[in-house]
């Protein structure tokens, strides 16, 4: 049943430093575009009580080239995403993710933040972010740590995020090889992931799936075996034993296994 | 709170948690918006909000402070979209056509078939079959046109 909103208490920060402050003082679920937390408010499925609005601070809504590094702010939109120059040009298989994330409505307000705190297994960017080892950027009132994105998720729907921090941006380091994105889902638009892939080809190809396991993976066997030469038939049976995909409303696992298997063999053809 | 509601300021007093679909429908009296699956997924609950296609019912009432949000009661009564909608039949149940048509207000004139599909992919009908509807989009853009042209009762 949907959870009555007038039951929720939240705080709307105007700033980062007062988002910050606020953290400090109590805990509270940190809500951006809301395009996650709202359907678990509205299905009566999020328990918390307690919010902290952070989508006033557009100082987190930057996407910038810093040198070598691309820098998205926590709340950049999918649609900011798809519109930008320097995301086009650096990392466009974010943009083809960003692309098939809901459709427009959910991509004006979702934000890339978002997607990597909410931690879902099957959430579109992630393995676009896990195979090209992007930094997740963790703020508190008294700190700032950088943790790689492959090290940030410790288990299904858990990060290494605080109760005091938030994440402010992702950063992304210059990236070598052809991008490969696909997604695999009910139809083109507005599907949860049944299956999703982002991948580099290079001298040592990085591989990383989503709704494969409770958290996104990259496949380091795989990648190994790709990167000392092996068959890609070879590669692909290593990869069905390395995932751990299992049966849900979605999809099974003998079909996640299958269809992840070649979607490997078409990331191989397609990056030659 | 004040906001912005289809041209007008307005000062609505609701929870900030409030989903903004709520806010129109209960507290303005603006019943266009649908609610549909109330996840995000169906789009009948779109409107405007600066200018861009959101879904309502997925809206925290406080994060529209200050902002300018369109209706399909904004459109008035004689806006090109609504009559190409009624002459190729867009609509049959007409719970998913307010939503369509907020959808569509962000395409650019004359808009191919694809940049119809990308802006309407999250909008479902379970009506039409999608086809009239892409229809009544892209012969809205030459209606528009024509009534600058012929400088005939354009209000909108």
């Amino acid at each position: 049943m949907r959870i009555a909103t007038s039951t929720l208490q939240s705080r709307r920060a105007t700033s980062l430093d007062e988002a910050l402050k606020i953290l400090s003082d109590e805990p509270r679920m940190p809500i951006a575009g809301a395009t996650d937390v709202y359907v678990g408010l509205n299905f009566g499925t999020l328990k918390e009580k307690s919010y902290l609005d952070i989508w006033a601070l557009d100082e987190l809504r930057r996407i910038s080239i810093e040198g070598e590094m691309l820098s998205i702010g926590a709340l950049a939109t999918y649609t900011s995403i798809i519109r930008s120059k320097a995301v086009n040009d650096r990392l466009p298989m974010l943009v083809a993710a960003s692309r098939l994330v809901g459709g427009p409505q959910i991509q004006n307000r979702g934000t890339i933040g978002g997607n990597v705190a909410n931690a879902s297994p099957a959430g579109d960017t992630l393995p676009v972010l896990a195979a090209v080892n992007a930094v997740i950027v963790l703020r508190s009132a008294s700190r700032e740590r950088r943790i790689n994105i492959n090290e940030f998720y410790t288990g299904y729907r858990v990060t290494q995020r605080k109760a005091d921090e938030l994440i402010v941006a992702v950063e992304i380091p210059r990236v070598e090889g052809k991008q490969w994105f696909r997604k695999v889902g009910t139809r083109a638009a507005q599907a949860i992931s049944k299956i999703v892939v982002g991948a580099v080809r290079s001298s040592k190809p990085a591989i990383a799936f989503g709704s494969v396991a409770a958290t996104v993976v990259r496949v380091p066997k795989t990648e190994a075996a790709l990167a000392r030469g092996a068959s890609i038939d070879e590669a692909a049976k290593i990869l069905g034993d390395e995932i751990t995909p299992i049966d849900d409303v979605r999809s099974t696992a003998d079909y996640r296994r299958r269809v992840a298997m070649n979607l490997l063999k078409r990331f191989w053809s397609e990056t030659q | 709170m004040r906001f912005t509601l289809n041209g007008s300021s307005t000062d609505v007093d609701a929870h900030p948690m409030a989903r903004l679909l709520d806010v129109l429908r209960e507290d303005c009296g603006l019943t266009g918006a649908k609610e549909g699956c109330g996840e995000g997924e169906c789009g009948a609950c779109t409107v405007l909000v600066n200018g861009d296609p959101v879904c309502s019912c997925i809206v925290p009432f406080s994060q529209v402070d200050s902002a300018a949000v369109v209706t399909i009661e904004g459109l008035g009564d004689d806006h090109p979209l609504q009559h190409c909608f009624m002459s190729e039949v867009g609509a049959q149940c007409g719970i998913c056509t307010p939503g369509m048509i907020m959808a569509s207000l962000a395409l650019p004139d004359d808009p191919t078939l694809d940049e119809i599909k990308v802006a309407l992919a999250g909008n479902l009908c379970r009506c039409t079959g999608y086809s009239a509807i892409y229809r009544a989009i892209a012969l809205s853009s030459q209606v528009a046109r024509e009534r600058v042209d012929g400088q005939v009762g354009n209000r909108t």
